[in-house]
């Protein structure tokens, strides 16, 4: 069956149900009969989708989560901010989390250190951490860092903004996504939009000191208008693309856009 | 112009098919419509829940062995089978939820039927039936009347969805809209209300079928529509 069969299919359907129910609902009996089919489909239907054809009910699912991307992009607004919170009301310690344990988190050796670049940008030379550091516009908030398993922090997160290197370095702003590739074998990618955002940073420090490594030394993107898988930690690689990315946990079924 | 006479006067103008039929079909579709979504929403909230258990919960289980008492919800009361499952079943099933609410409330005004089915409501009307019905003295001759503690119990299911769709933007959304984070008094509480209107909506639906159980012709009418 080709993709974009199903949603015809479905229409035709309604169309044809509707039209066969306005004849049936005249007379009484007919209308029992309607109504014993109409259950007999509905509860059919049911079983079936739920059951016996467990993929096309998963293709509805990512669809719909595709959508929900597109309903968020949106939504969105450039000019919403994140809450700021005061410094006292910051979780210590802040909670370590990712798909590995917090001695596994990956060592990376900042004197050899370079930030790769690909895609879309023009300028395409790496960066070397005292060259990053040296970035200009840098900025240090408290925000809330919602994780998609139902618990929320708040930390500190400073650092410049990804829009000012990103103009910076000549990426191509009317792409589509913003990729990033992880010391660790993560990799994200978000939308142009949220990578523009004022509040998105590439944060090297976290509570005004280096980040250390389990909070993505040697920086971690923080978006606070995204959920807490968006937030890549130790960045390797940037690029920017029309071509969508994925991501790691979006790949195994998490929604892609992940906007809060 | 009172609220009432122009009701009164489009019940009196409807077509004969629906004054024969105790719901018309409009309604019952989105009854079940509405049954569907909220069922759907409630296991794969159950399913969410499970990424933390941020109440300890325990639930029982009945398996061979007898009852065993499983952390969180039980995964076989839940939809999705894991976070990223539960969370598409939720954002789909939501779709569901929000058109047929959205429509439920247009109908509601275009064919005025709201208020007379709803309204007036009082609390000792309400006590007053409570106790005719505790007693059996409760009459379900015409069950296209609502008696008070039905009036009351369906304006409170309804009431306790806005709480679920508010608390839940605020979870979803907190940012985007700041208004439903506001009104929950932040982030963090939202989801403890979020949980709250949850098993409030579940005992609702235990009372709802139990009730519509003791009145089988309630159930009749709300497929066939008498």
């Amino acid at each position: 069956m080709s993709d974009r069969k199903i949603p015809d299919d479905i229409k035709s359907d309604q169309n044809a149900i509707l039209r066969e129910a306005g004849g049936l609902l005249k007379d009484p009996a007919k209308r029992r009969l309607f109504g014993n089919i109409l259950t007999l489909g509905g509860l059919s239907i049911a079983t079936g989708v739920l059951i016996k054809d467990r993929n096309s009910i998963q293709t509805i699912l990512d669809r719909v989560s595709r959508f929900n991307d597109g309903v968020q992009g949106v939504i969105f607004s450039e000019a919403s901010r994140a809450p700021v919170y005061p410094k006292s009301m910051i979780n210590n310690p802040f909670r370590f989390n990712a798909f590995y344990s917090v001695a596994q988190a990956p060592v990376v050796d900042g004197s050899t250190y370079k930030l790769m670049l690909s895609g879309k940008i023009r300028d395409k030379r790496s960066w070397t951490l005292p060259q990053l550091y040296a970035l200009p516009g840098q900025i240090s908030e408290v925000t809330r860092h919602i994780c998609v398993e139902g618990w929320s922090e708040i930390g500190e997160w400073g650092g410049p903004r990804l829009s000012t290197f990103l103009k910076m370095i000549g990426a191509d702003l009317t792409c589509k996504y913003v990729g990033f590739k992880c010391a660790d074998g993560y990799y994200e990618s978000i939308d142009m939009a949220t990578a523009l955002h004022p509040q998105t940073l590439m944060a090297f420090t976290f509570r005004e000191h280096t980040i250390p490594t389990w909070y993505g030394y040697p920086f971690k993107i923080r978006i606070p208008t995204k959920l807490g898988y968006k937030n890549p930690k130790h960045v390797m690689e940037i690029f920017v693309t029309d071509d969508f990315p994925g991501g790691y946990w979006v790949d195994k079924g998490y929604n892609w856009f992940g906007g809060s | 112009m009172t609220a009432d006479s122009p009701a009164i006067e489009a019940t009196a103008r409807a077509p004969v098919d629906d004054r024969k039929s105790v719901h018309p079909l409009w309604l019952r579709l989105m009854h079940w419509a509405n049954a569907l979504a909220v069922i759907l929403m409630i296991m794969s909230g159950w399913q969410i829940y499970d990424a933390t258990n941020f109440l300890h919960l325990s639930t029982p289980v009945w398996t061979d062995h007898g009852l065993v008492w499983a952390t969180g919800i039980a995964r076989r009361y839940t939809l999705g089978g894991w976070l990223g499952g539960g969370i598409q079943w939720h954002f789909m099933a939501m779709w569901i939820l929000v058109i047929n609410a959205v429509l439920y409330a247009v109908i509601s005004i275009v064919t005025r039927r709201f208020v007379p089915q709803f309204l007036p409501l009082s609390i000792p009307g309400i006590f007053k039936d409570l106790k005719a019905a505790l007693t059996g003295h409760l009459s379900h001759a015409d069950i296209r009347h609502y008696n008070y503690v039905q009036k009351a119990a369906y304006l409170f299911a309804m009431a306790d969805i806005v709480v679920l769709v508010i608390s839940g933007c605020a979870l979803w959304k907190s940012v985007q809209f700041a208004w439903a984070r506001v009104l929950t008094f932040g982030y963090e509480p939202a989801r403890y209300i979020h949980f709250t209107a949850m098993a409030l909506l579940c005992a609702f639906i235990i009372v709802h079928v139990v009730m519509a159980l003791l009145v089988p012709k309630t159930i009749r009418a709300m497929i066939w529509g008498k």
